[in-house]
């Protein structure tokens, strides 16, 4: 086993651990298709407490999608990114010059990977779910054969707010819900809204 | 008799009925549904089974001593803190208060047994943590639903951390003619109340009916109730000549923190109930998470030690 895969699985044993991480697959199995799991997004390790939750052959063909103004600044979170967890790195920029983060997550679709994806597109530090982001719409156009897999990401935001350096050992639950059902021409706003309606679907009632 | 005979035969009589217990439900899974799942039996061999290692735990604990009671029950009450604190709303302010209760005042809580200080122990979280913990939520400068918060936190911690800790706090007491055998005191406290509600459990699936309150546990009937802390009574007051207690003091005793156990899972059930949730993990097959194994325990384990200490404690 080599270095990085080893570092994965220790980091994964390390959020098991932490978390007690609870997977509930309410929707669907954990099946060798290519799919985008999409979470809504609190804190950094929110990707790998969903990878963590994957069995180690899912996990292996499973690539976050993570901004690389956050994880390509630093020498350490560059490994990890691009080394440990085999991301997918995206300018989220408007005015970036590189490729586009559609066309990179495609290409990982087409060839027959996984993504973990936070349509929010950025850390929610309220309640409830941000609006999404229109990349999720645009990835279902181009690669209909993806499944769309919500997964509600329970507790992980208290356990490590932003800001914190150390963690409360709260317990973790993980919703995978069911996939998206393709709307023939349904309209760019009417499908994020089903989307977000799906993730929100799987949230614990508040109070 | 000493302390580690008796241990020894108490010990062997619960792994003796165990044995017994799990071939019955071998017996039925066998009769009734060999092969074919059962919701029920299977439930119920689920239990037997995680008995037979929560069992073996207290006793490994027990052998170890002192301290491995203490850490045994810390443990305890770090899972419990874990699944009440994660089904509770809670915000981002709350968070340093959170740390100060799971790293700062949980394990105070068990050192302060162990170095045998009762005076702060008996204070030290419905005095300083209820105190301390406010102060520092409000300075996390979020006002929202501030009184809910900070009552949430601090019920947390007297549940799972004040209560429970009075089982290894049974250790410290001094007790005229009873030296060197108060471990035995654990063992029956936890024996009687988890036998209530083991045998709850039995009368309730044979002869349960009208339920207590369908409001907030669909599963405890009247004469569950009635006919578990009547049984698990005469355990306690069969139970006598491990105590420093005559019979009837045994049964009267054994009584109370019974009828206390009852409320202890049915206050924890009426939270449960609110947050919309059956368990409060899944720790322990069959029986769901930590804090549903121990909220009687949590609940009778202070009465018990204040009896213990007014009227037997020099």
């Amino acid at each position: 086993m080599s270095l990085d895969r080893l570092l994965g699985s220790l980091l994964c044993g390390f959020a098991r651990l932490l978390t007690g991480v609870r997977a509930l697959w309410l929707g669907c199995e954990p099946a060798p298709r290519t799919r985008v799991y999409f979470a809504n997004h609190r804190s950094h390790g929110d990707f790998v407490l969903i990878w963590a939750s994957l069995p180690p052959a899912l996990r292996r063909r499973t690539r976050p999608v993570a901004g690389a103004d956050y994880w390509l600044t630093t020498p350490l979170r560059r490994f990890l990114i691009e080394r440990v967890f085999n991301g997918v790195c995206i300018d989220r920029r408007p005015e970036r010059h590189g490729p586009n983060p559609v066309e990179q997550m495609g290409t990982a679709l087409a060839a027959g990977e996984s993504l973990i994806l936070f349509p929010e597109g950025t850390r929610n530090m309220g309640e409830g779910l941000l609006p999404f982001k229109s990349g999720l719409h645009h990835l279902a156009r181009a690669h209909p054969e993806a499944e769309l897999v919500p997964v509600w990401i329970e507790n992980l935001g208290r356990v490590m707010p932003k800001g914190s350096l150390i963690p409360v050992p709260l317990l973790c639950t993980l919703s995978f819900g069911p996939p998206l059902v393709p709307v023939e021409g349904e309209s760019r706003d009417a499908f994020l809204t089903r989307a977000r309606a799906a993730l929100l679907d799987l949230a614990p009632p508040t109070d | 008799m000493n302390a580690s005979s008796d241990l020894f035969t108490v010990f062997a009589g619960i792994f003796g009925l165990l044995a017994v217990f799990s071939l019955i439900g071998a017996g039925l899974k066998w009769r009734i549904s060999p092969g074919a799942p059962h919701g029920v039996i299977d439930n119920l061999n689920a239990r037997i089974k995680a008995w037979w290692a929560m069992i073996a735990l207290i006793g490994a604990a027990i052998w170890l001593g002192k301290g491995g009671v203490i850490a045994l029950f810390a443990f305890i009450s770090f899972q419990c803190l874990r699944e009440f604190i994660s089904l509770t709303h809670t915000r981002i302010g709350d968070h340093r208060a959170l740390l100060w209760s799971f790293f700062v005042f949980l394990p105070a809580q068990y050192i302060l047994i162990g170095i045998d200080w009762y005076g702060l122990f008996s204070i030290l979280i419905p005095v300083y943590a209820f105190l301390l913990l406010p102060i520092s939520a409000s300075l996390g400068a979020d006002t929202t639903r501030f009184l809910e918060r900070a009552a949430k936190v601090q019920w947390g911690l007297m549940i799972c951390v004040y209560c429970l800790s009075h089982v290894p706090a049974l250790l410290t007491l001094d007790i005229d003619g009873y030296a060197g055998r108060n471990m035995l005191l654990i063992v029956f406290l936890v024996l009687t109340v988890q036998s209530s509600d083991v045998f709850q459990y039995v009368w309730g699936k044979l002869i349960g009916k009208r339920k207590v309150s369908p409001a907030i546990s669909p599963s405890k009937t009247v004469e569950g109730l009635v006919g578990g802390v009547l049984t698990s009574t005469a355990v306690g007051a069969a139970l006598w000549w491990i105590t420093p207690f005559t019979v009837l003091e045994a049964a009267l005793i054994a009584l109370v923190i019974n009828v206390m156990g009852f409320f202890g899972g049915f206050v924890l059930s009426a939270i449960k109930r609110d947050r919309g949730v059956k368990d409060w993990g899944s720790m322990i097959e069959g029986h769901g998470g930590m804090l549903d194994r121990v909220d009687s325990i949590s609940f009778s384990a202070p009465i018990f030690f204040h009896i213990v200490r007014y009227w037997w404690v020099a």
